[in-house]
């Protein structure tokens, strides 16, 4: 629990701090001030993470901590510090350190999910991180959009974590357990009965919304478009790692002999069905629809909802393949995202960052920004020698190794990698604003306003992004073999 | 031999040099990028003089890459790799000195480049088909940016981009053939591997129906990097479109690299699926010969003619894959090189040398300029390219299509028969390019006249001399032509041993029918 209660503790620190030290100080000064603390608080929980090691099961079951669990921690601590890197650099708020507390106390739920391992300590611990988000999202009181982002992702969630207690609690009423190898144990020794169903089927609307996988994706591209930057790019990456782990612990290790089998063709029914069904329509959906967007935000969010379809596949792959890759998906696309993110902050620092033609001219005003930008976009194209390629071919392998061409799963890794083709034009046509297209003539005119300039600590943690993604996506190895 | 390697990596750092060097000054940029060209040239000619020819990939690096998936990086090169880069490396130093007067974001230009020049190094050298693919898929990129940027205007976006989704999907066919070989193999027992070899002794084991499935993948993939009817059709486009460096480079080298996959990896590895896919594949081949040829045939913009020609001849290759017996595959590798030179020669001469001084490519418009008298030294150059392309003897295309022939009778003399008639096609569309663009019915007089009144009035007289970098790079490749032309031993002595090796035998037997 050191992790949470380093998480903790600062962000009541920062708040504290703010209240006794900020009064007089600038807004800018405030965030500086707050992120410097909340930075400190993560590299806390970083080590806490890093040095708790590995046990099966900690306060009487609750919790465990596996390789996933700290594979997870990390990956979410090192997204929150990017984010709020970013953010104290680019963000204006008129309560700086309670975004900085926020965005820690998210954190905070998102370390505890990815350790939960009884039905209530997760549900308790995704609260904690969706109410934070929610007030994340709707930070910007200045922007009507924020607000609507912030309306939506809310009604959305709450009735999403209705389904999920709802599921849980008849989960309960069948098994007599809220500990997930008990629910397990007696999932085996019974027939399913349609009873079964209904909860599974709760708890994946639950999933569904949470990986933001179609048709529970309504909420992502207001949400992307609306939120302010680093908050979206929160919801966007950590959120999603932390969502992902929590949901293949519970389905693979409690709800796994309820799974069925889609492997073949003929199959067995179970929850794998189901995600092979919101992973098909999240790829096609998330991909076509992706085609049509003006908006860079709600590109980006669409294309979240194809890269979801290609997580749920690795979610059916996790319980052959195990979690690895799994994770090195969710997290390398999650460094991606919150880059691409990144760089949208950046920019509208100076110029505003919603269409994609704002992009234009970008290798002029700041060939650094477009630098790091083609290797997130190109990382979530799925281009060697970066991550997001690796990503892709070690589900796509995990998932034909299931059974081949003979069923479902197999056919889904095969369309995903078609569909991998559709995807390269909308990001080409990013990286085409970025890298080819001259700039606006309304910029262009003045050369000195004209330029971007970086700050420097933005500048670091972008670097330090696409270098994750070379790094990673040079030797995957550092990730797999944590598994 | 353990040297080649170098010119990956002297590529990739070459390309970070050069953008670096490019914000300060361009010719920095441009002597940075030749001098990485020339000594990846270099060291593929010092590899080529000390190759003593094998049968089998002759491994030079072998390391362990990602073990949970059983991946090496695993280099190697043979007769038909080394043909390749050589071929590389001569086009990477021509395409550079063709380019020496772009002004527009040097660094960036010569940088993406290069990036490309390694990426095709890369796919050459691989003897491990996750490896192949890492440098295919590097490949890729590039090209959508440098016709993008540096193209011409009028239709280089779309061209770009049908390009490059053109690559990539057929990336995707490979891919997915891959991983579902992988599965396969897993599924069978054998260890996770993507090692050429051990695919191969996998696939021995593999249902006729896996076997047809994961070749019609495979091929596909590849083929359509390779111009194949009907997936040729973003290579004119594309082509056309290009600056001219990347016209070179696309049309000579990485055409190849689709031929060269599909050679490497999909005939090897799914012998009874070329079998039973061979017929198929030389109908589409020699459709794609007289297809691509008549088009060329018609075609009003010069640089059309020269882009579908590209089509018409690798059309040659494929009909020698498809044959599948070693005189015609030998012949096919020839072909892969002397195509590379004469296409690298014909773009040079439409894109670089005429129409940048005359701005326009349009045939009508040639045919009103006494283009010989002009620029005499693109007229000559395109007469002896001409003659190179239609198979004159004396120039490498005549052994290369012979050998592709006699090769191909073996198999079946009638198809040999339908592609005799295609070399015809491509003398018709040749002959009719160099009457049309250089030696223009009109005479000068009536020219001079009508041309005061033209657009082209005031640039009639004043084409800049052809510079010393396009001399060197014409003679380079033309000497290349010519000499392979009267010694094409030279490479089949490389080519045909590398045959002799157990995987390529293996699909030379699956491919007799």
């Amino acid at each position: 629990m050191v992790p949470e209660a380093a998480l903790v503790m600062g962000a009541l620190f920062v708040l504290t701090f703010d209240l006794a030290f900020g009064r007089r100080r600038t807004l800018e000064r405030r965030l500086y001030l707050a992120v410097i603390n909340g930075t400190a608080a993560v590299v806390a929980a970083m080590y806490g993470a890093f040095s708790s090691g590995l046990a099966d099961s900690v306060f009487g079951g609750v919790l465990i901590l596996d390789e996933l669990t700290m594979a997870t921690r990390l990956g979410v601590l090192v997204l929150a510090w990017i984010t709020l890197t970013l953010a104290g650099s680019t963000a204006r708020f008129s309560h700086p350190a309670e975004f900085v507390a926020i965005v820690l106390f998210a954190t905070a739920g998102f370390t505890l999910m990815a350790a939960a391992q009884q039905l209530l300590v997760a549900f308790v611990a995704l609260e904690l991180a969706s109410l934070s988000l929610y007030i994340l999202a709707g930070f910007d009181k200045s922007k009507p959009e924020s607000a609507e982002a912030a309306l939506k992702y809310f009604l959305f969630g709450g009735m999403s974590a209705a389904f999920l207690l709802f599921g849980f609690s008849l989960i309960y009423g069948l098994t007599g357990s809220i500990e997930l190898h008990e629910i397990s144990a007696h999932l085996a020794g019974h027939p399913p009965t349609p009873l079964l169903s209904v909860a599974l089927v709760m708890v994946l609307v639950a999933f569904g919304f949470k990986a933001a996988a179609a048709p529970f994706h309504l909420w992502a591209p207001d949400v992307y478009e609306g939120a302010p930057v680093s908050s979206a790019a929160l919801i966007a990456s950590a959120s999603k790692l932390a969502g992902l782990t929590l949901f293949v612990r519970l389905l693979w290790p409690g709800f796994g002999p309820g799974a069925g089998n889609v492997s073949t063709a003929a199959g067995a029914p179970g929850w794998l069905a189901i995600v092979a069904c919101l992973s098909a329509a999240s790829l096609l959906l998330g991909n076509f629809a992706a085609l049509a967007q003006s908006n860079l935000r709600r590109l980006l969010a669409y294309s979240a909802i194809a890269h979801a379809g290609v997580m749920l596949l690795g979610v059916i792959a996790a319980g052959d393949a195990g979690n690895g890759p799994l994770f090195y998906y969710v997290f390398t696309y999650g460094i991606a995202t919150v880059g691409a993110f990144g760089v949208i902050a950046v920019i509208e620092r100076t110029t505003p960052c919603q269409r994609i033609t704002d992009l234009a001219g970008l290798y002029r005003r700041s060939p650094l920004l477009t630098g790091c930008l083609a290797i997130y976009i190109l990382s979530l194209a799925g281009m060697p020698p970066l991550a997001g390629f690796f990503g892709k071919f070690i589900v796509f392998a995990a998932a034909l190794k299931l059974g081949g061409l003979a069923g479902p799963a197999g056919w889904l890794a095969i369309l995903a990698i078609f569909l991998s083709a559709v995807a390269l034009y909308y990001y080409l046509v990013i990286l085409k604003q970025a890298l080819v297209v001259a700039p606006a003539a309304a910029i262009s005119g003045d050369t000195v306003t004209n330029r971007i300039t970086v700050p420097a600590d933005a500048a670091i943690v972008l670097v330090f992004a696409a270098l994750i993604l070379v790094v990673l996506g040079l030797s995957p190895s550092l990730v797999l073999r944590i598994f | 031999m353990n040297a080649l390697p170098l010119t990956i990596y002297v590529s990739f750092v070459g390309a970070l040099l050069a953008l670096a060097a490019g914000t300060r000054s361009h010719g920095a940029a441009r002597w940075i990028a030749l001098l990485t060209a020339l000594t990846s040239f270099a060291l593929t000619l010092l590899a080529a003089s000390s190759f003593a020819p094998s049968p089998g990939l002759q491994t030079i690096i072998d390391l362990p890459w990602i073990a949970e998936l059983g991946i090496r990086y695993h280099l190697g090169a043979d007769g038909i790799s080394l043909t390749l880069l050589v071929l590389t490396g001569l086009a990477a130093t021509v395409g550079v000195l063709f380019s020496w007067n772009i002004e527009h974001r040097v660094g960036e230009f010569f940088a993406l480049y290069l990036t490309l020049i390694g990426g095709v190094f890369g796919v050459f050298l691989s003897a491990d088909a996750f490896t192949m693919f890492v440098f295919y898929e590097i490949a890729i990129v590039p090209k959508y940016f440098l016709i993008a940027n540096w193209g011409s205007p009028a239709t280089r976006e779309h061209a770009a981009m049908k390009l490059v989704l053109y690559s990539f999907a057929g990336s995707a066919l490979v891919l997915a053939g891959l991983l579902w070989a992988n599965a396969a193999a897993v599924a069978q027992g054998s260890v996770s591997s993507f090692s050429l070899n051990d695919l191969a002794a996998a696939a021995t084991h593999f249902s006729r129906g896996e076997q047809i499935g994961l070749f019609a993948l495979v091929f596909t993939g590849f083929a359509v990097l390779a111009g194949m009817f009907p997936f040729h059709t973003w290579a004119p486009t594309g082509h056309v479109a290009a600056p001219t460096a990347a016209s070179m480079l696309l049309a000579g080298v990485v055409m190849k690299l689709g031929a060269y996959g599909c050679l490497r990896v999909a005939m090897p590895l799914f012998p009874v699926g070329l079998a039973f896919w061979q017929p198929t594949i030389a109908a589409l081949a020699i459709i794609g010969i007289f297809y691509a040829g008549f088009i060329a045939l018609v075609q009003d913009d010069f640089k059309f003619v020269i882009g579908y020609s590209s089509v018409s001849h690798m059309g040659f290759v494929l009909l020698g894959l498809a044959a599948a017996n070693a005189t015609a595959v030998a012949g096919a590798v020839l072909q892969m090189f002397s195509h590379g030179v004469i296409a690298g020669l014909l773009f040079a001469v439409v894109g670089r040398m005429v129409y940048e001084r005359t701005h326009t490519r349009q045939l009508a418009d040639l045919r009103q300029l006494p283009l010989h008298r002009l620029l005499p030294f693109a007229a000559l150059t395109f007469v002896l390219a001409g003659l190179a392309s239609m198979g004159m003897p004396g120039f490498s295309g005549f052994p290369a299509e012979l050998t592709i022939l006699v090769g191909v009778w073996k198999t079946s003399p009638a198809w040999a028969l339908f592609a005799g008639g295609g070399i015809l096609v491509a003398a018709a569309f040749t002959l009719r390019a160099i009457q049309v663009s250089f030696f223009g019915s009109t005479p000068l007089s009536r020219v001079a006249a009508s041309a005061s009144e033209s657009t082209h009035a005031g640039s009639l007289h004043h084409y800049e001399p052809i510079t010393l970098a396009e001399k060197v790079g014409t003679a380079l490749l033309l000497a290349a032509t010519v000499y392979i032309g009267l010694k094409p031993d030279v490479l089949l002595d490389w080519i045909t041993p590398a045959l002799q090796s157990p995987l390529m035998q293996a699909a030379l037997k699956g491919g007799s029918l």
